[in-house]
């Protein structure tokens, strides 16, 4: 698939094909595209060209399949509502229009900021929480929505060592009940600990595979494509498509 | 039929059921707005209808109810379909959208009124402003027979009836779609992912916006709806942390703003003395401003005063340890206990004192010298303790020089809570702290 924001290209022809029940990290420099090919996945932006197919059916087929850890700064955490509501908005597919959230679903959610260990702060407002609860907060939700493959922004970013910690184990649960997790990855040194397979992105897929093993593509020449040598020529091209006003 | 209720039912009742339908309607839409950061859009659309007005006019050739409403509701639907493309098309902020969007409408608006006015009809602009509550008015039946009647009911006049279908509408949309619009407000783009379309929704609640601002601002202005929208929804924002409680406060902050605003209106000239009757939007409007006002001053968690006295509050507690831990130290170094410094009666410091010797912390000798009792030592030490550990923390794990740490341990001694009390203490401490003073 290929991404333009107002024309000019931010990723260009994607192609991958994420590995079922492992963990995914999207690695690359800021600008990359990593934000992008998420929401692209996910339909929140359009699309300039391509598809996106979700075990081999189309994405909007397979919605209820698919979960969404959004980046933490992406809302008003002073929104009037508790940890409690923000979790059930997980199971708002499952209930559907007009229905409001029935007890069941309720103690689902609760359920859900148990295994996140913030049972007892269903009741507070959001803003009362510290950063790392609010990232717990916002796992708890995509738990709740019970997906298949979840599509996670930087959940490590800005939380406590406790809380990093705690989403490392989650996330290996969720891999061992057999789905899969891609995440927008920050830390370079915790990759190989964290995650199975690496996506590398810059503009362009750089390479994707397992992060260790003799296929690695972790490796340092994969890592100083991603991120040194700057391709200008595409860049150029990007701008001048833009400007004249064509789309690919 | 008494004639002062065959007043009420004339005069009062049409106008007041008009402010209070009006203000229902507006206040909840206008909770989603300001959580959305749009409460500009009420303002928007209610200027922005301006042209429809005009066109319905020029078009129909009359100034009968249904084309100008038709009008007015076309050019809501508009504007709020021009701030849209103009945000995407545009690439701007929504305010700007909006403001851009309305000006030009309003100001089009301005030019057709002056086509209209040569050919010698007013439409009255301040009418469009200011409202016309106090023209709506009925002529009920002299007999109570007569007051349910086909015939008279349907000369009942048409703005609060409007209003009201537009309010059981309104409440009929928050109702049904209260956790689809609080989830689109507060993450569209998870709404989307999970099949609610945060688009499709914004225009829903906008659709409704239009509606309410339109049937509205023909009894009570424009100016007033503006005020309708934000204002209760303001309030109660500052009054509850949860919607749901927020939605249901600011339809009474409403009530109070539409009932209390027109009973003023009707009762105020009196008491000042002057015969002109004042406009009763224009008190509404004062009242729902007044409830704001106060809820910024007086909110128990978000209010001015309360986050005022929040403040003396840890002043005095700051200082009435600071005495404690002073006293303290002189005990330490075995130097005798100072007597009471004056300082002014209204310092922390002077409330602080009060406060150690009222909670027994501290006793006064005959002298006049200040001596810590056993409880006000515990405390102390406590203090003390806090203190110090935090000084062996800023040396040990945050690499501080020893000599530089004493200030910042002297602010966070105030301020720790007994989760990071027992993260400081996770390893065991040193006896003394980096100065060499022992760790009680």
């Amino acid at each position: 698939m290929t991404v333009a924001y107002h024309r000019r290209p931010v990723l260009w022809d994607i192609d991958y094909d994420a590995p079922d029940r492992s963990l995914i990290a999207i690695v690359g420099p800021n600008g990359a595209g990593k934000s992008t090919f998420i929401k692209a996945c996910l339909g929140l932006v359009p699309k300039a060209s391509g598809t996106v197919e979700i075990y081999g059916r189309p994405y909007r087929e397979q919605r209820r399949l698919v979960g969404y850890v959004p980046q933490r700064e992406s809302v008003d955490w002073d929104f009037p509502v508790s940890a409690l509501d923000v979790v059930a908005m997980g199971r708002y597919a499952k209930i559907g229009w007009f229905r409001p959230v029935s007890r069941a679903h309720k103690a689902a959610a609760l359920d859900a900021l148990a295994q996140v260990g913030m049972a007892d702060f269903a009741h507070r407002q959001i803003n009362q929480l510290s950063g790392g609860q609010q990232q717990r907060v916002f796992l708890a939700r995509a738990l709740a929505q019970e997906a298949k493959i979840y599509f996670m922004d930087e959940p490590f970013a800005g939380v406590d060592a406790a809380t990093e910690a705690a989403i490392v184990a989650i996330l290996r649960r969720l891999r061992d009940e057999g789905r899969t997790v891609i995440c927008v990855h920050h830390d370079l040194q915790t990759v190989p600990d964290y995650f199975d397979h690496v996506l590398l992105l810059n503009t362009r897929v750089v390479a994707a595979g397992p992060v260790s093993g003799p296929n690695s593509v972790f490796t340092r020449d994969n890592l100083q494509k991603t991120y040194g040598g700057r391709l200008t020529l595409l860049e150029e091209a990007a701008q001048a498509m833009a400007k004249a006003g064509t789309s690919l | 039929m008494p004639p002062s209720l065959h007043t009420f039912l004339s005069t009062d009742l049409p106008a007041l059921l008009a402010a209070t339908f009006a203000a229902v309607s507006c206040a909840l839409l206008g909770n989603f707005l300001v959580l959305r950061r749009q409460s500009l859009m009420g303002d928007a659309i209610s200027h922005a209808v301006l042209p429809g007005l005009v066109a319905a006019f020029l078009i129909a050739g009359t100034r009968s109810a249904w084309p100008m409403f038709v009008g007015a509701a076309l050019a809501g639907v508009v504007t709020v379909v021009l701030v849209e493309l103009v945000r995407r098309l545009g690439r701007v902020e929504p305010g700007a959208a909006m403001g851009v969007v309305f000006s030009i409408m309003f100001a089009l608006g301005v030019v057709l009124l002056e086509r209209a006015a040569a050919r010698h009809v007013d439409l009255d602009a301040d009418c469009v402003l200011y409202g016309q509550l106090e023209l709506i008015f009925w002529f009920p039946p002299n007999t109570w027979s007569d007051l349910l009647t086909l015939d008279t009911l349907s000369q009942f006049p048409r703005q609060p009836t409007t209003l009201a279908v537009v309010t059981l509408l309104t409440i009929a949309l928050v109702t049904l779609l209260f956790k689809e619009l609080r989830l689109a407000a507060f993450d569209p783009d998870l709404a989307t992912s999970l099949g609610f379309s945060a688009t499709a929704l914004h225009f829903i609640l906008m659709l409704f916006v239009a509606g309410a601002v339109v049937a509205s601002f023909e009894a009570v202005g424009s100016i007033l709806v503006v005020a309708m929208l934000i204002c209760p929804a303001a309030t109660a924002r500052l009054l509850t942390d949860r919607l749901l409680p927020q939605v249901l406060v600011s339809v009474l902050a409403a009530l109070i703003s539409a009932l209390g605003g027109y009973a003023l209106a009707a009762t105020a000239p009196t008491w000042l003395g002057t015969p002109k009757a004042l406009s009763a939007a224009g008190m509404i409007t004062t009242v729902s401003g007044v409830l704001l006002t106060a809820a910024i001053f007086f909110s128990p968690t978000h209010g001015v005063l309360a986050k005022r006295l929040r403040h003396v509050r840890l002043a005095i507690t700051i200082a009435r340890e600071d005495l404690l831990a002073t006293l303290y130290r002189l005990e330490e170094a075995n130097q005798p206990p100072p007597a009471a410094a004056q300082s002014s009666v209204l310092s922390p410091q002077s409330f602080a004192l009060r406060l150690a010797l009222r909670n027994h912390e501290i006793e006064q000798t005959p002298s006049g010298a200040l001596r810590l009792t056993e409880t006000g030592r515990d405390a102390a030490r406590r203090l003390i303790r806090t203190h110090r550990l935090w000084e062996t923390y800023l040396v040990e794990a945050a690499n501080l020089r020893p000599d530089h740490v004493h200030d910042t341990a002297e602010t966070l001694e105030h301020l720790t809570t007994p989760p990071i009390h027992a993260e400081l203490t996770r390893h065991p401490p040193p006896p003394t702290d980096p100065q060499g003073k022992p760790i009680p």
